[in-house]
């Protein structure tokens, strides 16, 4: 497709725009939206959420001090899809699911930011979530386990302990 | 030849029925995002790798039903034109980013319109679901049964402390956007707008217009939706946003009556020139339509006017949108052309045929 306008260079750019609910889209080359001056979504005169993301994960690193000799953050990369920390913070979005273990220890501040918090409590799926599923079970278990011990019903609190210890058998063979 | 019935006719039958506070909230939607397991997310993914998540989500069909919501349709976006993918954005079927996706997008439909699933967007999966009128709970439990249906079949990418795994960082946990669609005339015109705004704001909702990020709201058209997606249970999330669109729908409803009260000759007479110029109108363009339609269904609300019927101005709303205006009237048309068009369509849905 060629820019729409001057016609000669390939568009490189596709975006829509919007303006008081009319939509138009634009197909241009990239020399001609510099000159048009148009509004391009993750430039610092566009918006999208992904500019505003990156500029978070931008403050993130400025703000931590980095000791001399050691790899900062933006050497770090997911060894399954080759994203770099570096690029994470340029896009604002990861390339693998696998990201998320490569990037972990630099993502808590930027979770917190963005959702006020940094664990899903949320569903779990059956297939690849069943080991939550059960630390969860545990966990509900231990709390009612407490609740009888404090109301001094010691039977059914042992009733629970079986069933804990039952639980957490079944983890560690897994 | 893909089957693109729907985007033949503007109202999906999901939106014809009454529902719940339909005077004042258009639609409920669900919609969640999921990732395979050991796959680039569709950004990073070669051309062979989201050609397999595609196979992968689409074979899922051939033995299941998906929670028996119906048949489901099979779209590639690479095969439709621009003007169809312009018409299922303005359905909100699909989204516009995966309209302008060529590689491996698809959509998949169910008969009525009420679910959508894309493939390959900005993750790998997104189902979602419109329910009309305030139904954002029945939306979510529809999606969570689809989620389940695909989730039998599949590896989703999942981590213990971080839950569904998404392509933005936006979206990770639940991976669960839920949005409500509210007609606010009245708290628009009592200068109450922005004060509901900024509180809504504070409880981990936002606000925007009906097109998604960036546009601004036309017709007094407001979507709210959650903003947090971690460290909330999908339950949690749609009470908070269920409670608030309830104390929204409140306030515009005592705005209405204030309104009704205090002016209500300055109201009637608004409501029944939007409803004349309407009528007989021969150029008009998005914005105005959009603001006399506005108007108009304000005017049915509050029992000034008889007609049309909320479902005909849900139709409206599509029609007079540049995507199914080219569709109704021939391909290429520049604005004044479409402005032209849009009066006359209004014109003859309204009954007039000047």
């Amino acid at each position: 497709m060629l820019c729409q306008e001057c016609n000669m260079r390939p568009a490189t750019l596709h975006f829509t725009k919007i303006v008081n609910g009319e939509k138009t889209e634009f197909h241009i080359c990239e020399t001609c939206a510099k000159e048009k001056g148009e509004m391009i979504p993750g430039t610092p005169n566009g918006f999208s959420i992904h500019s505003l993301l990156s500029g978070m994960l931008d403050f993130d690193s400025s703000t931590k001090s980095q000791s001399p000799g050691h790899s900062g953050p933006q050497n770090l990369q997911c060894k399954d899809c080759g994203m770099t920390y570096a690029q994470f913070s340029k896009l604002g979005r990861f390339g693998c699911p696998s990201c998320y273990q490569y990037f972990d220890n630099r993502l808590d501040p930027l979770f917190k930011r963005v959702h006020g918090s940094t664990n899903h409590v949320g569903k779990v799926p059956v297939r690849t979530g069943g080991r939550l599923k059960v630390k969860r079970q545990i966990d509900d278990l231990k709390k009612e386990m407490q609740q009888h011990i404090v109301q001094e019903e010691f039977e059914s609190a042992a009733e629970l302990r079986d069933q804990i210890r039952e639980l957490e058998k079944e983890m560690t063979e897994e | 030849m893909p089957n693109i019935r729907f985007t033949e006719k503007p109202l999906s039958d999901w939106m014809r029925g009454d529902a719940a506070d339909s005077e004042i909230v258009i639609s409920s939607r669900v919609r969640i995002a999921r990732n395979l397991q050991h796959l680039p997310f569709p950004m990073l993914a070669t051309n062979q790798q989201s050609a397999e998540a595609l196979q992968r989500l689409t074979d899922i069909l051939q033995y299941d039903d998906l929670g028996g919501f119906g048949t489901f349709h099979t779209l590639k976006i690479s095969e439709l034109d621009e003007i169809d993918k312009q018409v299922l954005v303005e359905k909100h079927l699909i989204s516009p980013n995966l309209a302008n996706e060529s590689r491996n997008g698809a959509v998949l439909i169910s008969d009525d319109e009420s679910v959508s699933v894309m493939i390959n967007e900005e993750d790998h999966l997104r189902i979602q679901c419109l329910y009309p009128g305030c139904q954002v709970r029945e939306a979510w439990e529809r999606a969570m049964v689809i989620d389940d249906a695909f989730e039998a079949h599949v590896d989703y990418a999942f981590d213990d402390r971080r839950g569904f795994l998404t392509s933005c960082p936006t979206n990770v946990g639940t991976g669960m956007r839920a949005s409500v669609m509210m007609h606010l005339p009245a708290l628009v015109m009592t200068h109450q707008i922005n004060r509901i705004l900024s509180a809504v704001s504070q409880v981990g909702l936002t606000v925007r217009g009906i097109y998604g990020e960036g546009s601004e709201a036309v017709g007094n058209l407001f979507q709210v939706s959650n903003q947090i997606t971690l460290g909330q249970t999908e339950a949690e999330i749609i009470e908070n946003l269920h409670g608030v669109v309830l104390q929204i729908i409140e306030h515009e409803r005592s705005a209405r009556e204030r309104l009704m009260n205090e002016s209500m000759l300055r109201i009637t007479d608004r409501v029944m020139r939007s409803f004349g110029i309407l009528s007989y109108a021969a150029v008009l363009d998005s914005k105005e339509a959009a603001q006399r339609l506005s108007d108009v269904r304000l005017g049915v609300d509050l029992g000034i006017l008889e007609r049309p019927s909320t479902a005909a101005m849900n139709e409206l709303n599509v029609m007079t949108q540049p995507g199914f205006l080219q569709k109704s009237f021939g391909d290429k048309m520049n604005t004044e052309e479409r402005d032209m068009y849009r009066a006359k369509l209004i014109r003859q849905k309204l009954g007039t045929t000047l």
